[in-house]
């Protein structure tokens, strides 16, 4: 059983929490993820491994609370445990000294692709990142993503906080300053990823995405993870999660996502009515 | 072998009439076509005492039973087939497990016809012995007794053996090793033992409380498991070996990397490998959501590509899931279905809709890209190929359209590559599996042996445990030759 040691809210419907599990601790690394199972009946759940702390014996885990399971997780407390965690899984991001490396995450993408910005900044990397958000309250991990760049960026869509507008909007000023950019990692919804890799493309830059496609085994058994990369199908738990942005057909892995919606509205419907039973008021 | 007796002995006169000649190939009864077709109950209900005696007797215990070497752990048949006729059932519980730890499971998924009971010498001239339908009673009678008997296990050798997947092959070398008094920790990739027994095996064939029941005999026997640890990311070969104390490592990680076909519309919503379709089913349940949490599209119509286990278990349990119309299609004609025999007729009687000399050649969507129809051409046999088998080929302008909203590949399983590739040391051939001798499963790392699908291929499960039996024996000369 994986204890979590801590639970922290880092904005509303955006979980931190800190889970025992010493092996993964010791031997993640950035750009890995695991696969959960809070409990007997439930579904498997892929997560990024957001950090770790190999002598305590932990890992650490960002939750966006979007259906169930993440509902669940959320509702976990210090001193609960999760039934099951296997990890770490999907190949570890490729890491070298590049030169400049712009790391993007928007949204919940922002807890991924946080491990990536500190490993490039460990290799010797200029590391330069943008993160955005729909609004001020919904930014999360400023201060960790100050810590691993050499400069922060900071964007909402409606401007109550830093530059008003998009990741892409802030890559394009990156760019229209001239610096010389040798690598774009960008992590998060998949229109997100979609339009930093076509802004990226046009200037020629390599680009790096993590996807999100629905996982079940997380070890290349099933298959259910594929999404074409460069016309060719892949197992984004062990061929990636990472893929080459300018070659993943973002449209065929948009629909993919959507493959369970009815059902995944129904376990909601079902969890929300249980909670309003428990509670007397609905969450 | 004990001495034979002069002749059968009449212990079956309360339930046969003494002088009756042959007595027939006792059945097993088992549920209605059509009510099974909507539950995941298991199918066949196994022998009842009397009944068990009864085919026990039609044994004739041949001196030099052809039927041992049929089996490929080597049960002594005639030695547990005496004693289930003589009532001690007991005693025929403790033979059978001396060669196999997992009886439960091999009466029911091994393909005895082709196996134990081909050679059988009633077969001859009547219908063979019915051993596998005995195997699987004399483990369940033990099961429902409560107590199951732990064998003697040998004092402490003091070395440490890491097997690798828990699957019939790892199962089989785990116990034979902690019997001879090895340290023995199995680690498994998913959350539960078992391996295809577990996800891919349905409820309906082989319940899962079985599984479990014959994987905690392994764990009584003092194995130990490690769930959720795919070797190669949790540790590596090298790891185990260097800094987990492990002196010997067997590899029984399977063929888990399904096959598509490469055709148009194979990333639609709805189209699965067999593997998913199976393992959302089977471990993650999801025929039983909302009470699980995991989901599988509820399809009306299904189309299942292939002609194997793999295919007839996939199209059984889309039924179970609800379907109006499961079609089964499957290039070749019937004869060259690979599936056993009885699965096809399991199939038959449940009304799946075979559609054979059928190849699949698009699927088609709608504009959420859900599936909508499958486009086939008709096939005919030609020339025999390198199988043997007559090479099917298209008939021309045979193209028509089936509407399906969900269907599942079942074409076969290649080696899963996850371990390979993090150790490149471990040798494989051109198709990924491993390298392993035929008599010991060495590979081409030192103390590290492999055995089951990973190296032969997809096949069987009684295959799978031949394999882990021959390299355990080596993997104890190798353990025992050590200085620890
Ligand atoms: C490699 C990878 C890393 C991820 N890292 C993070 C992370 O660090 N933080 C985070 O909040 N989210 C992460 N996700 C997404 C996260 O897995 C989903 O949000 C979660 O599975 C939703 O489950 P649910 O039951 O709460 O919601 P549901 O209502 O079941 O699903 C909501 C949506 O989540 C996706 N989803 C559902 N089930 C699965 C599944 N089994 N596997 C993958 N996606 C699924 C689907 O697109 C679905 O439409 C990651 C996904 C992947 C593939
Ligand atoms: C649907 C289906 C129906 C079948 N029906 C029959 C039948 O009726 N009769 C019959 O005899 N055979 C049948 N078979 C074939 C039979 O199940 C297999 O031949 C047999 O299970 C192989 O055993 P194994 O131990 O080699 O591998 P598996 O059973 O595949 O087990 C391998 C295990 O290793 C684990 N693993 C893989 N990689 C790693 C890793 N890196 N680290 C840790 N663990 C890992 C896997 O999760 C799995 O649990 C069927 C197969 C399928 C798919
Ligand atoms: S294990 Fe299989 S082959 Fe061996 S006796 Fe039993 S049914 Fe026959
Ligand atoms: S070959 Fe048939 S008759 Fe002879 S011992 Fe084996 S099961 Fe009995
Ligand atoms: S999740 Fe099953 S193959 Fe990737």
């Amino acid at each position: 059983m994986n204890r979590i040691i801590s639970k922290d809210r880092l904005a509303e419907g955006i979980v931190d929490l800190r889970v025992e599990a010493p092996v993964i601790a010791r031997k993640r690394k950035a750009g890995q993820f695991i696969l959960l199972r809070i409990d007997e009946t439930g579904e498997r759940i892929p997560l990024t491994i957001v950090d770790s702390n190999p002598e305590e014996g932990s890992i650490r885990l960002i939750i966006q609370e979007v259906g169930k399971t993440t509902y669940s997780l959320g509702e976990l407390e210090a001193g609960d445990s999760i039934k099951d965690i296997a990890g770490p899984l999907g190949k570890a991001t490729h890491i070298e000294n590049f030169g400049t490396v712009v790391c993007i995450g928007g949204g919940i993408g922002v807890a991924p692709v946080y491990p990536i910005a500190a490993a490039m900044k460990e290799a010797g990397n200029r590391v330069i990142s943008i993160i955005g958000a729909r609004n001020h309250d919904l930014m999360i991990m400023e201060e960790d993503m100050k810590k691993v760049s050499d400069r922060l960026v900071v964007a909402t869509d409606d401007g109550s906080y830093g530059i008003h507008g998009f990741v892409t909007d802030a890559l394009q000023s990156l760019i229209d300053e001239g610096l010389k950019i040798d690598l774009v990692v960008a992590i998060g919804p998949v229109p997100m990823m979609k339009f930093t890799s076509l802004l990226a493309k046009k200037n020629n830059l390599p680009t790096i995405v993590s996807l999100n496609s629905v996982m079940v085994d997380g070890t290349g058994m099933c298959g259910g993870c594929r999404v074409s990369v460069g016309g060719k199908s892949k197992f984004v738990c062990v061929d990636g999660p990472e893929f080459d942005g300018h070659e993943v057909d973002y449209d065929e892995l948009t629909m993919r996502q959507s493959a369970y919606h009815d059902m995944e509205k129904e376990a909601m419907d079902i969890y929300h009515k249980c909670k309003i039973g428990r509670d007397g008021e609905d969450k | 072998m004990a001495d034979e007796p002069k002749k059968i002995p009449d212990v079956t006169k309360k339930t046969v009439k003494p002088k009756k000649p042959k007595i027939p190939r006792q059945k097993m009864p088992e549920q209605e076509p059509l009510i099974r077709a909507h539950n995941f109950e298991e199918v066949p209900y196994g022998y009842s005492i009397e009944t068990a005696m009864i085919e026990a007797s039609r044994c004739i215990m041949c001196k030099k039973p052809k039927c041992i070497h049929g089996c490929p752990v080597g049960i002594d048949i005639p030695g547990f087939i005496r004693e289930i006729r003589d009532g001690n059932l007991k005693k025929a519980a403790r033979i059978m497990k001396q060669s196999n730890a997992l009886p439960a499971i091999c009466g029911r998924v091994c393909p005895q016809e082709e196996q134990c009971e081909i050679v059988c010498v009633v077969g001859i001239k009547q219908e063979p012995v019915a051993i596998g339908r005995l195997e699987r009673f004399i483990a369940d009678w033990e099961r429902d007794q409560g107590e199951i008997e732990i064998p003697e296990i040998a004092p402490s050798t003091g070395r440490k053996v890491a097997i690798v997947g828990a699957g019939p092959a790892g199962l089989t070398v785990a116990g034979e090793l902690a019997k001879l008094g090895h340290q023995v920790t199995v680690f498994e990739a998913l959350h539960k033992p078992g391996g295809v027994l577990m996800y891919g095996i349905p409820e309906f064939r082989l319940p899962k409380a079985i599984v479990e029941a014959e994987v905690d005999y392994v764990r009584q026997l003092g194995v130990e498991f490690v769930y959720n640890a795919v070797i190669g990311k949790y540790f590596t070969l090298d790891e185990l070996m260097e800094e987990e104390g492990f002196h010997s490592i067997f590899i029984g990680s399977g063929a888990g990397l399904p096959y598509f076909m490469n055709i148009p519309g194979e990333n639609l919503i709805g189209v699965y490998s067999a593997n998913e379709y199976l393992t959302r089913s089977n471990l993650m349940k999801a025929y039983d959501f909302p009470n699980y949490d995991t989901p599988i599209i509820r399809s009306k119509k299904v189309a299942v590509i292939g002609g194997g286990n793999v295919a007839m278990d996939s199209a059984r349990t889309a039924l179970r899931l609800g379907a109006d119309d499961v079609y089964l299609v499957y290039r070749r004609s019937r004869v060259e279905m690979p599936a056993r025999d009885e699965e096809i007729h399991h199939a038959e009687e449940e009304g799946i809709d075979f559609r054979l000399l059928t190849n699949p050649i698009k699927i088609n969507g709608d504009e959420n890209g859900r599936v909508k129809s499958m486009t086939c051409i008709k096939m005919e046999l030609g020339e025999p190929d390198a199988s043997g088998r007559r090479r099917p080929v298209p008939i021309e302008g045979s193209e028509y359209e089936v509407e399906v909203d969900t269907v599942v590949v079942a074409i076969g399983n290649g080696a899963n590559p996850l371990l390979p590739e993090a150790t490149p040391e471990l040798k494989t051939n051109k198709w990924g599996n491993i390298l392993a001798e035929d008599e010991t499963g060495l590979t081409s790392m030192k103390g590290i042996y492999a055995g089951g699908d990973i190296v032969i291929g997809a096949a069987t499960v009684i295959l799978a445990m031949g394999a882990g039996k021959s390299a355990s024996k080596a993997m104890n000369e190798y353990l025992m030759s050590l200085d620890v």
